[in-house]
């Protein structure tokens, strides 16, 4: 299963990395196409620098403070409450009852925010495009951090996850080099679906593996087949999505339907 | 105090997000089935996917009950 779990780690930190640079880029374009590229770009290279940081703290933090199973159930919860968030969301949008994710949309709002915001500089930089550049870069960059951590660590493959990230966030900015403009085109989602079912398949694993810290000794609890029990969570998702994608819509349109007398 | 709440801002968007019945029916589950491993202490293969098949019950129960009011 080693090289199967290592395609899957690897599978699953590209494709969530791809999504959140995806929605980075969009707000570091719509900042620079408006108001400063200088400022834009210098805020998403500060905000990187950040995250270097920022990642090498918590993973010190983490590997050295917390056995491995309560590292397991921390990071797998976190990670499951995350990927059904997103699966929740994917659901709904495949069923039509919810508005698809338009990167267009995002970038149109972005701009027309820069476009009213005041005119204000400090050290040089246009403080606006810097601090937006900034913050959406950081936080859409946390969330890829703690993806690759979570997958990394579990993994112990800290360096396969960071390289299909590192690989994932130069795609992005390829493609926008490419496009000049925001990704409309890729069909994020669909790639949130399928991170939807990744994170939740990995997240159950995980977070239940890790339950056998509660018990003496505390080492994890083991699946049957090991990690070849991943495969069999993550088809338990996929049937269950596709089931509640059906079952959406007629259940709305149950609650819309106004009682009848009998 | 702007970064603090900045922080606190971020983790409660990451893990409460649009809907926090989500993280709150993840919580539940675990923790009912730390409860239960803690009172049996054994590693039997079979609690695994009692744990994991309660995990996605609960998420199932949770959509409908949602998308029903």
């Amino acid at each position: 299963m080693g090289s199967s779990a290592t395609w899957g780690l690897l599978t699953a930190t590209f494709t969530a990395s791809f999504v959140e640079c995806v929605e980075a880029l969009t707000i570091v374009l719509a900042m620079g196409v408006t108001r400063s590229w200088r400022s834009a770009l210098t805020g998403a290279a500060l905000a990187l620098v950040a995250l270097a940081g920022f990642t090498a703290v918590a993973g010190y933090a983490l590997v050295t403070w917390l056995p491995r199973s309560a590292l397991q159930l921390g990071i797998g919860t976190l990670l499951l409450i995350f990927g059904l968030q997103w699966l929740r969301k994917s659901i709904l949008r495949t069923a039509g009852l919810k508005a698809l994710h338009d990167e267009d949309e995002e970038f149109r709002e972005q701009a027309e925010a820069a476009r009213r915001a005041a005119d204000e500089l400090r050290y040089g930089l246009d403080w606006f495009s810097f601090v937006v550049s900034f913050k959406g870069v950081f936080l859409e960059g946390v969330e890829v951090v703690f993806i690759v951590i979570t997958f990394g660590l579990n993994a112990h493959d800290v360096p396969a996850a960071s390289a299909a990230a590192g690989a994932a966030a130069a795609a992005v900015v390829g493609l926008g080099v490419v496009a000049h403009g925001p990704l409309a085109r890729v069909p994020e989602n669909t790639l949130k679906y399928v991170v939807g079912l990744l994170l939740s398949s990995f997240g159950t694993f995980w977070a239940v593996e890790g339950l056998g810290v509660f018990r003496s000794g505390g080492g994890s609890l083991a699946w049957p087949g090991d990690s070849w029990s991943l495969l069999g969570v993550l088809a338990a998702w996929f049937a269950l999505s596709q089931m509640l994608v059906r079952l959406a819509p007629w259940l709305v349109a149950g609650r819309r339907r106004p009682a009848v007398a009998s | 105090m702007k970064l603090l709440r900045a922080v606190g801002q971020f983790w409660w968007d990451f893990i409460i997000g649009d809907d926090w019945k989500i993280a709150a029916t993840v919580v539940l589950v675990l923790g009912v089935a730390a409860a239960v491993v803690a009172a049996l202490g054994t590693d039997a293969r079979w609690l695994a996917p009692v744990c994991g098949g309660a995990l996605v019950l609960a998420f199932v129960l949770t959509f409908v009950a949602d998308n029903r009011r």
